[in-house]
């Protein structure tokens, strides 16, 4: 990740959702249902994995952010994997793998 | 199943008192029907004699629960709750259609009695499972697990674990995920290993705690789910890494697995596919089975006689299901992400579609009831199932359900493969 350690001090400090890492709340909301509910159909609504592999934080540990973002925006050649980039942007998907390797939001 | 008694003698609330009956029997009804007013309006079904037959439920996707419904009524009859992750849970039914059994993403396996509304038995028999099937005996159900790869045999009576089968594949030493796990004549299975490639025949017909395993090798690449006919004569896989579909034929196995479409499939071009197809309710009619083109818009149609892809049918999406009505006459398909908020109507005998519909976003899946003047259709983020008339097309109603996915009718319990 590329998130400055003051701007994830900051994500911890604050209650409520904010635009510290970069994307308005509205879409950090839209983003968490998308990857519960699509990416959920083939790595398990709880992303404990099924086709899909496992996304939880533990399954994820030794996997840098810079290898599971051309993952999810370009897929997995030989796997099922597609790549989501006509629906995703970078700085989507950034948000997105910040938020798998801390553990995925409800 | 409704039976001709059970209409005939049921209490039917609040029409006993003034129904024409004996005068002796009088005291008694209305004792009974006083009792039935004094009753809360979501008792459990148990209280009054009724048949299964126009009973089912709807998977809650999120919440972990199920919601009973009436078809004949249309409504909702109670939630049940605990039955663990039912993220893409599915169900079979009893063979006395009274009882429905609940594969949870969890492994967990939950009997639920239709009638009562009561989780009878329940077992976490896995750590990771994708769906079930009931032997054609109606005593046994077999589960299909991803963590650990296999399939295990339960008595369907107490849920009794009778066999553990791992999907340890010799080609690649590893235990493989069990997909498309489908139940066949003669008390057998077929189901088949995603990571392996492999197609096995389990064989309970002699004895349950010692299944016969027949195994196929090396039939292709990701088979990722399968179906089989109504006859409960082909087995057919789809395959994910490679194009085409493996056949297995159940009235001959000796005969072996055999690959057929080999056009059927995402082509040189890899396609991306963002939801995976379902084929367990592949649609067919006649001579010719419609399956969901992989990262295709299209319908592609089969004959079923040669195994030869006849021709495409044009579509709004990528298609998850596609599901033929009863007679044979119409499909109803839905589609993956992003044209997940459309339904459309195929007319087989013009093979074009004759009618689309926007129900909202996330429609998951579709049911017929058992004689399919009715569809029911899960609406997942609209938190709706919506009714229409397979006719007219009309919205008949609508029920709240959360996050609502797989809508399993028990006229289910009689079929093969459902």
């Amino acid at each position: 990740m590329k998130t400055h350690p003051w701007l994830t001090t900051l994500l911890f400090c604050c209650a409520l959702p904010t635009q510290a890492d970069g994307l308005p709340a509205a879409r950090q909301q839209e983003l968490t249902h998308f990857v519960r509910q699509e990416c959920g159909f083939c790595h398990g609504l709880k992303l404990t994995g099924g086709l899909g592999s496992s996304l939880t934080a533990e399954a994820l540990k030794n996997k840098p952010a810079e290898t599971l973002i051309p993952a999810i925006l370009y897929g997995i050649p030989g796997t099922a994997m597609p790549g989501w980039l006509p629906y995703l942007s970078e700085a989507d998907t950034r948000w997105i793998v910040d938020k798998l390797l801390k553990g995925f939001p409800e | 199943m409704t039976s001709p008694m059970g209409c005939d003698t049921r209490t039917k609330r609040g029409e006993s008192a003034s129904a024409p009956r004996p005068t002796r029997f009088r005291p008694l009804l209305t004792l009974l029907a006083a009792l039935a007013l004094t009753l809360p309006a979501l008792a459990t079904n148990a209280d009054e004699l009724r048949g299964t037959g126009d009973l089912g439920l709807i998977i809650e996707r999120a919440k972990g629960s199920i919601q009973l419904v009436d078809t004949t009524k249309r409504t909702l009859l109670q939630r049940v709750e605990g039955l663990g992750d039912t993220s893409h849970a599915a169900a079979v039914f009893s063979r006395d259609a009274r009882y429905a059994y609940v594969f949870g993403r969890d492994g967990g396996l939950s009997k639920v009695d239709l009638l009562t509304g009561k989780i009878v038995k329940r077992v976490m028999q896995s750590g990771n499972s994708i769906g079930g099937a009931i032997s054609q005996d109606g005593r046994w159900i077999a589960a299909a697990n991803y963590v650990p790869g296999g399939v295990k045999l339960f008595d369907a009576e107490t849920l009794e674990q009778v066999a553990d089968i791992p999907a340890y594949s010799e080609e690649t030493k590893a235990l493989s995920r069990v997909v498309g796990l489908e139940d066949s004549f003669n008390n057998r299975f077929a189901f088949s290993l995603f990571d392996a490639g492999e197609i096995w025949i389990m064989d309970i017909s002699e004895n349950p705690r010692q299944p016969k395993i027949t195994k196929f090798k090396n039939i292709g690449n990701q088979p990722y789910d399968a179906l089989i006919t109504g006859d409960g004569r082909w087995y057919v896989a789809g395959l994910y890494g490679e194009d085409g579909v493996a056949v297995l034929d159940m009235w001959h196995p000796e005969r072996g697995v055999k690959r057929a479409l080999p056009d059927y499939g995402r082509g040189e071009q890899k396609l991306p596919v963002y939801k995976m197809p379902h084929l367990e309710t592949w649609a067919v009619a006649g001579n010719l089975a419609f399956i969901p083109g992989v990262g295709r818009h299209e319908v592609v149609l089969v004959d079923i006689g040669t195994w030869e892809k006849v021709g495409v049918i044009p579509v709004a999406g990528q298609p998850v299901f596609v599901m033929s009505d009863p007679t044979g006459r119409r499909l109803w398909v839905n589609f993956a992400f992003p044209h997940y908020d459309t339904v459309q109507v195929i007319d087989v005998e013009n093979r074009a579609v004759m009618h689309t519909m926007k129900p909202g976003k996330a429609v998951l899946h579709m049911e017929f009831t058992p004689r399919g003047e009715h569809i029911w259709v899960s609406v997942r983020d609209a938190n709706r199932v919506d009714i229409y008339d397979t006719a007219t097309f009309n919205k008949l109603g609508e029920l709240p359900v959360d996050a609502p996915s797989g809508i399993f009718f028990s006229s289910r319990a009689h079929r093969f493969g459902l």
